[in-house]
């Protein structure tokens, strides 16, 4: 995976939809055009919802991994 | 052979492609249920789409009155006073729309939800506040039960008629009756 600078960590292992997509969307808002948020989560729906909150809301997801029960992933802020 | 001729509108489609591209989407939401389960699918789905760029209109009427009163004992007359008592609203005070066992349901639920780290009822009320949701109540529904205004959250943002609601639900994409 190719190393990009993170500018905000969340940690949103153990909440349930739709903390987490609210909670990125929360944390985006808050930082400037291209800053990058990696976040970790619990709930195995993030990785259907994030790709698609980055459709709806015009921004990009990096990457989207899954090792074991926690899923991490990047998303930048394009809009 | 015959051709078929297809009005061609370019240019105007082109331009209202981009103004729906640039415009927010928006989402209207009828909340007429009081029912815990219902109202917590009303909320996830009005904070998710919220969080997801959407403008977000909740309108709520009769028994969803509930989800938006503070929990004060409401009516005057005999019957919205009987009204009130067997009707008790505030957020905390609703149960499952099955299972409910005369409040057992939802002291279940409540524990539950908990236990599994979903987000109260309350919380997710004032998550759609942060996020912008536009929270309205129904001025008639109001009258019926005998509901003051000051028995609302303050988060209520105004109190209006059947129109009003039309009008929001004309301008979205999503429109949604719980």
């Amino acid at each position: 995976m190719l190393e990009t600078k993170v500018d905000k960590v969340l940690d949103l292992k153990g909440l349930l939809c739709p903390v987490p997509v609210v909670k990125v969307s929360q944390a985006i808002k808050a930082l400037p055009i291209g800053a990058v948020i990696e976040a970790t989560a619990t709930d195995p729906g993030v990785l259907a919802d994030i790709p698609a909150w980055a459709r709806s809301t015009g921004n990009e997801v990096l990457s989207i991994e899954r090792q074991n029960k926690v899923i991490t992933f990047r998303v930048k802020r394009v809009k | 052979m015959t051709t078929i001729a297809v009005p061609y509108a370019a240019p105007l489609g082109s331009q209202q492609l981009e103004e729906e591209a640039t415009q927010p989407k928006k989402l209207s939401m009828v909340v007429f249920s009081g029912d815990m389960d219902k109202a917590l699918a009303a909320f996830v789905i009005a904070t998710g789409a919220a969080a997801s760029g959407a403008q977000v209109t909740m309108f709520f009427t009769f028994w969803g009155l509930k989800l938006v009163q503070r929990g004060k004992l409401a009516g005057r007359s005999l019957f919205g006073r009987m009204m009130g008592a067997m009707n008790r609203g505030g957020v905390e005070a609703v149960g499952p729309s099955r299972f409910n066992f005369l409040g057992v349901g939802r002291w279940l639920f409540k524990r539950m939800m908990k236990s599994h780290n979903v987000s109260s009822l309350a919380e997710l009320r004032q998550m759609a506040a942060d996020l912008g949701v536009r929270m309205i109540a129904c001025q008639m529904s109001m009258d019926v039960m005998e509901i003051p205004r000051e028995d609302l959250i303050p988060e209520v943002a105004d109190v209006v008629g059947v129109a009003t609601f039309i009008e929001q639900a004309q301008q979205s994409q999503t429109t949604l009756f719980i």
